[in-house]
């Protein structure tokens, strides 16, 4: 396995400390309470700054008592946010209305300025909640939290199987690569790389062929259609408790800020 | 009942009309270990295939006690254990504990046995304490023994390995054989490493063009060199059969070079 995979499958793994009130919680909690954050700040009107504040703030009350590093937190949140550098980097220019300033050929629009921010803002708290969730809860509890609330259990079993094959698939792509290059493969055009395309269908082919093998194994232990669980999941006080402390006060704001807008 | 394999006359083609089993005959005893040797292609994962009622062909087919048929399935899945030659297909659970359970608990076994076979067998395999850890983050030795595990936990009458040493370093291939040695019940191996085929198994057959075309003990076969090379099988370089030191069998006979201890 490439050092590249491994690094980046552990961006899912958990961290801070195992033993807090917070990662003892029924994954179910967390998803709900954590979702609930990100809704909220998505829903929020582009200059609710409260809203945001607020949210922002339900996250830091969640991971100080975990323990969750930022450092940690930041390396899983800075994989998203290129993307929204590059969705919003033009809006300060193109977006029109308040306050205008020159920076050379280009005008820099006051309007424009604020709904980059507050889309960064929106995007980084939803890349939060998300990190958190799996910092806090790992990525098997949150499967098994997501089937428990009734998630469609397609849904579920792939994004498990995902997990689980991504980075076998890319493992093979990566050794399907290296070996066209090792025989002096080396387009100078995008025209040119037919050979990435067969690599792409020989891909395909394998990939297949280990879908069938996997569910062959599956029958071999006896499935039969559905996924047990080895113990099932109780929510206890403190899990209700969390999801009030975080549902109320920020639906509550949201409500309050909406009216009044 | 007597058996743990009884196959007459067995035959199965692919879609495509070749035919992978052409009329196999085999008999093994329960608690015998046997090495099924062959060639590529000589239909070995056709017919291992065949024992879980993955695939059926033509012919009489009973396994663990149970015919192979519709009505079975259930009963000998639970009886047969199959380990797949590559770990990545076997292991497809987020945690190495789920994927041992997964068995088990498709036996529709209580929770606390489910959980008891789960740390059994993860420690049979020498894998206790892997429970919580995700299958990417072991090594290609460890996601084997896990393998294994997933198998061993279904208690299973027969246990079936698809070449087991495939893709191990040596290390990791000793780790194996001192955890399959330890391992009870009967055996069914398939493998080109013939060293381990002696070291493990007292019978060997020999699968060519989907029959078997041979059929002794282990040294007797392996130290046949005309008969391995017309079915494209050879002992590596150097390697000496009355070299091997079979440990003693867990509740069995204990053989050392090649003869049985007293014998």
């Amino acid at each position: 396995m490439s050092g590249g995979a491994h690094h980046a499958l552990e961006l899912t793994a958990p961290a801070g400390d195992p033993d807090s009130p917070v990662h003892r919680l029924d994954p179910r909690a967390k998803i709900v309470g954590l979702v609930t954050v990100t809704l909220v700040a998505v829903s929020a009107p582009l200059s609710a700054w409260p809203v945001l504040a607020a949210c922002a703030l339900a996250l830091a009350a969640v991971a100080a008592p975990a323990r969750v590093p930022p450092a940690a937190l930041w390396q899983r949140v800075r994989v998203v946010l290129p993307l929204v550098i590059v969705v919003g980097i033009f809006l300060p220019f193109v977006r029109t209305g308040g306050e205008r300033w020159k920076l050379g050929p280009l005008t820099v629009h006051e309007q424009g300025l604020e709904v980059l921010g507050a889309v960064a803002s929106k995007a980084t708290i939803g890349a939060l909640s998300a990190a958190l969730l799996l910092a806090t809860t790992g990525f098997p509890a949150v499967l098994r939290g997501l089937d428990a609330l009734r998630v469609p259990r397609v849904f579920v079993l792939i994004t498990g199987f995902t997990y689980r094959y991504l980075f076998v698939v890319a493992a093979e792509v990566g050794r399907m690569r290296a070996a066209v290059m090792a025989r002096g493969y080396a387009p100078r055009t995008m025209l040119r790389s037919g050979a990435m395309g067969r690599v792409a269908g020989a891909l395909f082919l394998r990939t297949h062929a280990r879908g069938e093998r996997v569910h062959r194994a599956m029958l071999a232990r006896g499935w039969s259609g559905s996924m047990p669980q080895l113990s099932p999941l109780a929510l206890r006080a403190a899990d209700g408790a969390f999801v009030a402390a975080i549902l109320i006060p920020l639906v509550a704001l949201r409500v309050a800020l909406g009216v009044a807008a | 009942m007597s058996c743990a394999v009884h196959a007459r006359r067995l035959s199965y083609s692919y879609p495509d009309g070749r035919a992978a089993l052409d009329g196999l005959d085999l008999q093994i005893e329960h608690g015998e270990r046997v090495a099924v040797l062959g060639p590529n292609g000589a239909g070995k994962t056709t017919l291992m295939l065949h024992l879980n009622g993955l695939l059926r062909g033509q012919g009489e087919l009973e396994v663990a006690g149970v015919e192979v048929g519709p009505k079975t399935l259930t009963e000998l899945r639970a009886r047969v254990g199959l380990v797949f030659q590559d770990p990545d297909d076997q292991l497809f659970m987020p945690t190495v504990g789920e994927d041992v359970a997964f068995g088990p608990l498709n036996m529709r076994l209580e929770r606390d046995e489910v959980e008891r076979r789960v740390a059994e067998a993860l420690a049979a395999v020498r894998m206790a304490g892997a429970t919580g850890r995700a299958p990417y983050q072991l090594s290609m030795g460890e996601r084997r023994r896990v393998a294994i595990a997933t198998v061993l936990a279904m208690r299973p009458a027969l246990l079936v390995l698809d070449e087991p040493s495939a893709n191990l370093d040596p290390r990791a291939r000793r780790e194996l054989l001192d955890v399959l040695e330890l391992v009870e019940g009967t055996m069914l191996v398939t493998t080109h490493d013939l060293p381990l085929a002696a070291e493990l198994c007292e019978r060997a057959v020999i699968l060519a063009e989907g029959r078997i075309v041979a059929d002794s003990r282990c040294e007797q076969l392996l130290g046949d060199p005309q008969l391995l090379a017309a079915h494209d099988l050879e002992l590596p370089a150097g390697f000496e059969l009355g070299a091997i030191a079979r440990r003693p069998r867990p509740g069995g006979q204990t053989v050392v070079g090649g003869l049985p201890l007293g014998a």
